[in-house]
């Protein structure tokens, strides 16, 4: 039973970085249509950049909110010159620069920090839990994505720049037309994807260790994650990502082991989708001739 | 019905020609390379005939280019096939293969085919290097298999014609051969029906096309076609190991089909040589960040060309004719 | 009277399509101005390329400003709410959310909430609908909504597009009415689309005549009532 709760729990603290990647997907794809493929190697690229900060001898924190301002910033660049000019390509071109920016991260992060893995401090790891149940640092990171994920829904729901990301994603001609500018909306919502996943960067660094292919199997987990929750659902991307997370971890204790885990986990999700094909919160999509 | 016009079919002539002669005056590495493109071809053409003509898109055809691959290898090795026999062995469990995968991808849309067919290209590798199977697979480290011979041997104008000429010109006549069958299979009324239910799939089935048969029976023909590049593959290397079907074969291969043009069968040539070759060129520009450079040059293709090499030329030939043409409103 | 919107040879263009070819006109300030034409005559392409939603050359002045080479947002923030066909409701915003959405940009935060009141004046059901989700409403409660968020920007110039489309003829009626309102009460000049030429000729104080994307007739609104070609094209009698 203990195994069971501990694993339970465990999936849970995975599950909520692969719901925070899979949230920033969700926030890039509600205004866009699109997946971001690179998404968990900027991540990975801004969680060497937090590493390096404290290399140099900033504190945790201090290095954390820089990160997330650093990678912010880098969000809105990469949208104003790289995606905006896009705009009116066809979607699969848009995809392929998914994929070049996937490489162009892949590539630099190991080009600049090498490909050896890093031990990535936790702010926490002095700190017992008092049970074998679940790790100090596991219930970080459940707290930190909860606080996000409560924050971003704040902002979302109740300030006017949130109200004009949601109206530009929603129905950008009428959100121009409403004085929103929505090619800024575009941008910022970049900018907030980026700043998300690199605190799952952080986050999932001293688990995992961070080298350059720390992302590429969240990355996997995550758009599954997006899914599962419905694609267009931010809550539904986290909910979806516990799922995920859980049934990662339990298919490996007790169906199959490490070696297929991914596989079988991969294949239940797809079978779950066969049958609710919009994902647990998404929204119905009504086709027209 | 949509005909070559006179042009068109001597630049086909002319460039088959060419293909052909091309060993007597390239070294055996480059036809090793020639060979690549032309395999990388037939496998993009097939995605092709999926995602660009039937707009279903597929980020895992690795999968079947590894199921043609190691069928070829497993019937050579283990049961004793002749080299040319695993070719339509490799076509038809790929047939079938895409078929099955064919029919609960039917239920799934857009992104969420992207995701089964991604589970797809993760699961084939993991699958290859399972301990269970690797009696066969070889697990891990591979199989290899022997080199087909030439069929006879001689010399014209001073070039031996010798087992890597020969497996060229038999890589060169199943390339010739199935870009006919992907041309003929597009050009009629199965392709206007397969773009139809991309553009616009509730009016096809309303006007009463069977959308189901005809998107799984894509799905098996397109699969036949990578699963076909694969073997080719195997024979040309003579070696497989689980790693050269890494998820970013699929990625690749869907990068080729982009940037040579989607929905046109000519252009699978030129992503093809893309892909063999882009590689080279970025890590000759840069020794220590060839996939940032890669990552920067495909990014550029694409903001140069949106619609690819083909949309690109197609765009130079209607500047040569001008003539009115109406690029619609939306 | 001064024009508060002039339109000077212009042209617009979809992708290689032109559906604009010269166009000249104007709305007379606090004035109703209709534009009428047959369907894919250039009415809507008009309204777009003055608020810069299509390639459009040539010269488009706002109160004497040029507006012909300004963005959308910066076209709505001066003074001008465009009604789009089709209403362009925020179907997942709540009606209130609709509201702030419109008033968001404004400077004069102080007014905001005085406007509101008019507007509810005007549409007294949204006000018992805030909290719903805009895509539940009625055909007619999205276009009151759309009307109703552009009057929250507090716009000297209206845009509507074809207001009446889909809608029950009271309801049309019911609009129409406070359209009136609109103008005589708070002073806001309407560029008017409509199908309905009938009911936009009795409210318009000048009108135009677009076919082919060319302005073809031009006058009091009264005159064209009574014009032979267009009472037996556009009135039916």
């Amino acid at each position: 039973m203990d195994l069971f709760v501990s694993q339970v729990l465990s999936g849970v603290a995975s599950g909520a970085i692969y719901g925070c990647v899979g949230l920033a997907m969700v926030m890039i794809f509600t205004s866009t249509e699109k997946i971001n493929f690179a998404q968990g190697e900027m991540a990975t690229f801004s969680t060497y950049v937090a590493w390096t900060l404290m290399t140099v001898g900033l504190p945790y924190w201090a290095a954390f909110a820089a990160t997330v301002a650093i990678s912010f910033a880098a969000g809105v660049l990469i949208q104003r010159t790289l995606l905006a000019p896009l705009r009116d390509a066809p979607e699969m071109s848009q995809v392929i620069v998914f994929f070049g920016l996937f490489l162009v991260f892949n590539s630099a992060s190991g080009a600049i920090w090498g490909y050896l893995p890093f031990d990535f401090p936790s702010p926490v790891k002095a700190f017992s839990t008092g049970t074998t149940l679940i790790g100090a640092h596991q219930l970080f990171i459940i707290l930190v994505a909860v606080l996000m994920l409560t924050l971003l829904f704040l902002f979302f729901r109740y300030t006017s720049l949130g109200l004009c990301m949601r109206a530009a994603a929603q129905n950008p001609v009428s959100a121009s037309l409403m004085g929103v500018r929505v090619g800024w909306m575009l941008a910022l919502g970049w900018g907030l994807s980026a700043a998300v996943g690199a605190v799952a960067g952080i986050m999932v660094a001293p688990v995992v260790f961070l080298e350059p292919q720390m992302m590429v199997g969240v990355l996997l987990y995550a758009f599954a994650a997006a899914l599962v929750g419905g694609i267009d659902s931010p809550p539904g991307a986290f909910v979806g990502g516990i799922i995920v997370g859980v049934l990662e971890n339990l298919v490996g204790t007790y169906l199959v082991g490490t070696d297929l885990k991914l596989t079988v986990a991969l294949v239940l999700i797809i079978a779950v989708l066969i049958f609710k094909p919009t994902g647990l919160f998404g929204s119905r999509r009504v086709a027209r001739v | 019905m949509k005909k070559l016009s006179a042009n068109q079919k001597i630049l086909a002539g002319v460039a088959i020609a060419a293909a052909v002669a091309l060993p007597l005056v390239t070294p055996d590495f480059r036809l090793f390379q020639a060979s690549q493109v032309l395999i990388y071809a037939i496998a993009i053409l097939g995605l092709n005939l999926l995602t660009g003509y039937n707009g279903q898109l597929s980020v895992g055809h690795g999968a079947f280019f590894a199921v043609g691959a190691y069928s070829a290898a497993l019937l050579m090795n283990f049961a004793g096939f002749p080299y040319w026999t695993t070719i339509p062995a490799a076509a038809l469990i790929c047939l079938v293969v895409g078929l099955l995968f064919g029919l609960p991808a039917l239920k799934l849309d857009g992104h969420y085919l992207a995701l089964a067919t991604f589970a797809l290209a993760l699961a084939v590798p993991q699958l290859l290097k399972y301990k269970a199977f690797s009696k066969w697979t070889g697990g891990a480290p591979g199989i290899s298999i022997d080199k087909p011979p030439a069929p006879f041997e001689f010399d014209i104008f001073g070039r031996a014609f010798n087992a890597d000429v020969w497996l060229y010109l038999f890589t060169l006549g199943i390339t010739v051969l199935l870009f006919f069958c992907a041309w003929n299979l597009v050009r009629g009324r199965i392709g206007r029906t397969l773009v139809a239910i991309r553009d616009q799939p509730m009016a096809a089935q309303a006007m009463g096309v069977n959308t189901a048969i005809y998107k799984s029976l894509i799905f098996g023909v397109s699969a036949l076609f990578t699963g076909v590049a694969g073997a080719l593959n195997a024979l040309t290397v003579q070696y497989l190991a689980p790693d050269s079907f890494h998820m970013f074969l699929s990625v690749f291969l869907l990068v080729g089909m982009v940037v040579g043009g989607m929905g046109a069968v000519p252009s699978a040539l030129f992503g093809a040589v893309v892909i063999v070759f882009l590689p080279n060129i970025a890590g000759s520009i840069s020794k220590s960040l060839p996939g940032a450079i890669y990552g920067v040059l495909l990014i550029l293709l694409v903001y140069f060309m949106p619609k690819g090499i083909w949309g690109a030329l197609d765009r130079l030939r209607q500047f040569r004719l001008p003539r009115h043409r109406d690029t619609g409103s939306s | 009277m001064a024009a508060i919107l002039e339109l000077k040879d212009v042209d617009a263009h979809y992708g290689g399509t032109q559906a604009l070819f010269g166009v000249n006109c104007a709305v007379e300030a606090g004035a109703v101005t209709t534009l009428l034409g047959a369907n894919g005559a250039g009415k809507t392409s008009t309204l777009r390329a003055i608020c810069g939603m299509v390639r459009r050359t040539g010269e488009i002045r706002f109160d004497g400003h040029r507006i012909d080479g300004k963005s959308t947002e910066d076209i709505v923030r001066m003074g001008i709410a465009h009604v789009p066909e089709g209403r362009g409701t925020f179907t997942n915003l709540t009606v209130q959310e609709n509201l702030d959405l419109a008033a968001h940009a404004r400077r004069d935060r102080a007014l905001v909430g005085e406007d509101a009141q008019r507007v509810f004046g005007y549409f007294p059901r949204l006000k018992e609908r805030l909290r719903q989700q805009a895509g539940t409403l009625s055909g007619g409660e999205q276009q009151m909504l759309a009307i109703a968020r552009s009057l929250m920007m507090r716009p000297r110039l209206m845009l509507l597009d074809e207001p009446s489309f889909g809608l029950a003829p009271l309801v049309v009626l019911e609009i129409f009415q406070i359209m009136q309102r609109i103008n005589r009460e708070d002073g806001v000049s309407i560029f008017l689309i409509e199908q309905n030429a009938a009911m936009a000729l009795d409210l318009a104080h000048d009108a135009y005549l677009v076919e082919t994307g060319r302005i073809v007739m031009s006058g009091k609104a009264a005159d064209l009532r009574d014009d032979d070609a267009i009472r037996r094209t556009y009135l039916g009698h």
